[in-house]
């Protein structure tokens, strides 16, 4: 396929993984997601209160509290954050550093 | 950086190397800096009752050499300091093992200690990072999520969670040190 034909070629993966955030999990949580991480798909203003309530049902963590500190590309974010493609959500027990 | 126009020297890391205090306080500061402190968070054999024989820290590791990087940046703001280094294990300890190092230095013991101990208690609330211990009974518990969920105290007010990191009240189970 010459480099003319490029625009019109259909884009599958691209345009689905655009649509994800991933999700990751550390500590208690993780060993109750039992896994480090997974990805999940995200609509146009998706909030993170929302993606949390989606990960307290059966497929996810069950145990989760319903207001778990949650980071966003790196940094605390609040439950209304809304969240875009690409994101990195982390979701973080409570701490016991130091 | 704080009062003045000196320029703040700030360095955090995450590591599995252990602390060396020593190494710390080499050239730490200036010759303005008449005061130097330095904090070491040690593993305590005893946790709530319970003896300890061995544990380890996981972190995050990405996000808590940026919230560390932050919290000095904070604090140096909000005292006249020369110099915070800051700096936390991961992986396993062995106990009396320093978990935790911060460094000091400034031209007044006031806003040293002050600013020791304002990174001390930061780390304690925001840096994510996780203690888990195994206990001479044989038991394992990640410290700080006693009781295992939901909603560990201290965390169910929406302006908790919005500010994020309000983990564990600064008193609570699980400390490393003291």
């Amino acid at each position: 396929m010459d480099a003319s034909s490029e625009g019109r070629a259909p884009r599958p993966s691209p345009s689905d993984r655009e649509e994800e955030v991933r999700v990751r999990f550390f500590g208690l949580y993780r060993e109750l997601a039992g896994t480090a991480e997974r990805r999940m798909s995200v609509s146009e203003g998706t909030t993170v209160g929302e993606l949390v309530a989606r990960l307290r049902g059966p497929e996810g963590i069950p145990e989760l509290p319903a207001a778990p500190a949650v980071a966003v590309n790196l940094e605390y974010a609040s439950p209304d954050r809304s969240l875009r493609a690409g994101d990195e959500v982390a979701l973080i027990p409570p701490v016991s550093g130091g | 950086m704080a009062e003045g126009s000196r320029e703040v020297a700030l360095r955090v890391a995450l590591t599995r190397a252990p602390l060396e205090p020593e190494h710390l306080l080499r050239d730490l500061g200036s010759h303005g800096d008449g005061a130097v402190t330095l904090f070491l968070g040690r593993v305590r054999e005893v946790n709530e009752g319970r003896p300890v024989v061995r544990l380890s820290y996981e972190a995050y590791r990405e996000m808590a050499e940026a919230e560390l990087g932050r919290i000095v940046r904070e604090v140096a703001q909000a005292h006249e300091v020369g110099e915070i280094v800051a700096l936390h294990r991961v992986g396993a300890l062995e106990l009396g093992e320093a978990s935790v190092a911060i460094a000091v230095a400034a031209p007044h013991r006031a806003p040293c200690y002050a600013a020791s101990r304002a990174v001390i208690e930061e780390i304690k609330e925001r840096l994510p990072v996780w203690k888990k211990e195994e206990y001479a009974d044989g038991t394992v518990a990640w410290v700080g999520a006693p009781g295992n969920l939901p909603g560990p105290p201290g965390r169910a007010e929406p302006e908790e969670a919005a500010r994020g990191g309000r983990a564990a009240p600064g008193d609570g189970p699980g400390g490393g040190e003291g």
